[in-house]
């Protein structure tokens, strides 16, 4: 067989990730201590695994319909309104989906043909781009910066619009550098595409994980609900990762299209799933605080000890993920990530692998126990000591 | 300051420097407060919970019903004194409902516990009956579940990469 007569050449010319590349290298070595993983550590509240247990039990092992079952995307709609302020019909603008990455996919797919450019802001999450080459669109990085603590500005998005610009991706809070923006950071990118006829697919799948301000979404500033597709999920929220369910919010015209592929391609997001997730809605907004709790104690407890051993870094406002200045040493973000782990037994992934502007950086997840991070951090200091 | 408290209730080993971050304080002022509550009988001491059936040491533990008929002006304060200072006694409380006294006692073998019971409680004038109920298996103590070490599925499941 050839496979190379065989196989898509999109497909093929895709670029593996470039967390793919440094988790290889992780395999063949043990007594290393990881700060890598982007999902909590925490197990899902038990009453929301016990709602999905019964549900199993009593027989609930059907399909749903393909957006997901009604009290589902009735809890969506009011969750929505209650922490965001964003009015979402359940019958005709609310999709369920396998996780925020399925929406993600949606979103991309239902908008992009061949030429069309997406912006993408970067460091960043490492699918957009990729799903992007896969609809034939062009991806057009936007590497945001440092000074601006890694923030979109105007000016930027204003610089990278052609007329074939269809997308803009808006990842915030972000990973891998903690960024969020607030609305008045988000109002002059409103008005730099209010006369543009340019969507915005902003992921908000660490909108509850954010730190002494509440999350803004994009889509509930003045006239920007028609162009915004509003991607979240219970994986980060919840912790519910394992349960791949997500959610996509965006007006009726976007939302039937999304739905033909997710009809075609996946049918529906897991029932179990769904079902537990009814619970999660209604009775979990503890939970989230509780969790969110935990990770603010860790990130302050991390910020300053990265600080303390000479790994300075912004204050990460969203996610679970600090993205210290690793630039000091004279080597690339990679060369002092594979030193740090194979001299100091210490896993954290270069800034480079999340895309443009991630040189000189590195990206530090703290869902992980106060006694993990404190055995990390003195391996740390130890290797730093021998630079 | 509560959060403090709670922060040391769930993790004692929590050291001020890293109390101190996580409250947006200053260490200084975290191990002063500590101090305080340690003095003032607060914080009252510091505990590791073990599971020592992994060990195989084949203590029990019993908890035992005590009826008391209440003295004088003293109320049940005097029995419960004399009783939770006996070392055996591991806790002791006063409750609603049937019975009055709650005591939790760990001995070596049922028998020692039994012989506890019958030789120091049930002879206290003021103890009207015991009813005694050992712990055959303890399942989670103190918001820890006993069987889990604290290994991280995560990375059972995955490579991590997310």
């Amino acid at each position: 067989m050839d496979y190379s007569k065989l196989l898509s050449k999109t497909v093929v010319d895709l670029k593996p990730s470039g967390i793919r590349k440094f988790f290889d290298m992780l395999s063949g070595l043990d007594d290393v201590v990881a700060l890598t993983v982007g999902q909590p550590d925490f197990a899902t509240p038990w009453h929301v695994r016990e709602t999905g247990i019964i549900s199993l039990e009593r027989g609930y092992t059907y399909y749903t319909s393909n957006a997901g079952t009604v009290p589902l995307r009735r809890e969506l709609s009011a969750y929505m309104k209650r922490r965001f302020g964003l009015s979402y019909d359940p019958m005709t603008e609310i999709t369920v989906t396998v996780g925020g990455s399925e929406a993600i996919d949606l979103a991309i797919r239902a908008i992009i043909e061949p030429g069309d450019e997406v912006i993408i802001p970067e460091p960043s999450f490492v699918c957009y781009e990729p799903i992007t080459r896969l609809c034939g669109g062009v991806p057009v990085p936007v590497a945001t910066l440092p000074e601006n603590d890694f923030k979109l500005t105007a000016a930027q998005l204003s610089a990278a619009i052609t007329p074939r610009t269809k997308l803009l991706v808006l990842p915030y809070p972000n990973n891998p550098t903690g960024a969020i923006m607030t609305a008045e950071e988000l109002l002059p990118l409103c008005d730099v595409l209010k006369n543009t006829g340019v969507a915005v697919l902003s992921d908000e799948i660490y909108s509850e994980l954010t730190y002494g301000v509440r999350h803004t979404s994009i889509a509930a500033l003045p006239g920007m609900a028609e162009r915004c597709i509003v991607v979240n999920g219970f994986s980060k929220a919840y912790a519910m990762t394992g349960w791949r369910l997500g959610f996509v919010c965006a007006p009726p015209e976007i939302t039937k299209q999304m739905l033909k592929i997710h009809q075609y391609a996946i049918m529906c997001a897991p029932t179990t799933s769904q079902l537990a997730a009814v619970e999660a809605l209604k009775n979990g907004d503890g939970d989230i605080e509780m969790m969110r709790a935990e990770y603010d104690r860790r990130r302050k407890y991390i910020v300053e000890e990265l600080d303390r051993i000479g790994l300075p870094c912004f204050e990460p406002k969203g996610a679970f993920y600090v993205f210290p200045y690793v630039g000091a040493f004279g080597m690339s973000s990679e060369t002092f990530c594979e030193r740090l782990l194979n001299e100091g037994r210490v896993a954290i992934v270069p800034g480079t692998a999340f895309g443009k502007g991630g040189e000189g950086y590195a990206r530090i997840s703290y869902a992980y126990s106060v006694k993990h991070i404190t055995e990390a951090i003195e391996r740390i200091e130890k290797f730093l000591k021998t630079l | 300051m509560n959060e403090l408290l709670k922060l040391i209730e769930k993790d004692a080993r929590l050291t001020p420097e890293m109390l101190a971050a996580m409250l947006d304080r200053d260490a200084g002022e975290v191990r002063a407060m500590i101090d305080g509550y340690e003095k003032d009988g607060t914080i009252v001491g510091y505990n590791a919970l073990i599971d020592w059936e992994k060990t195989g040491r084949e203590d029990v533990t019993a908890l035992i019903e005590l009826k008391i008929t209440p003295q004088r002006d003293l109320g049940f304060d005097r029995v419960a004194e004399r009783i939770y200072n006996y070392p055996e006694v591991q806790s002791l409380y006063l409750m609603s409902g049937g019975f009055d006294l709650c005591v939790v006692i760990e001995g070596r073998t049922m028998r020692e516990v039994a012989l506890f019971v019958a030789e120091k409680l049930a002879p206290m004038e003021s103890v009207i009956s015991t009813a005694t109920h050992f712990v055959l298996r303890k399942y989670k103590d103190k918001g820890l579940i006993m069987k889990r070490g604290d290994a991280d599925i995560r990375s059972e499941l995955s490579d991590g990469l997310q």
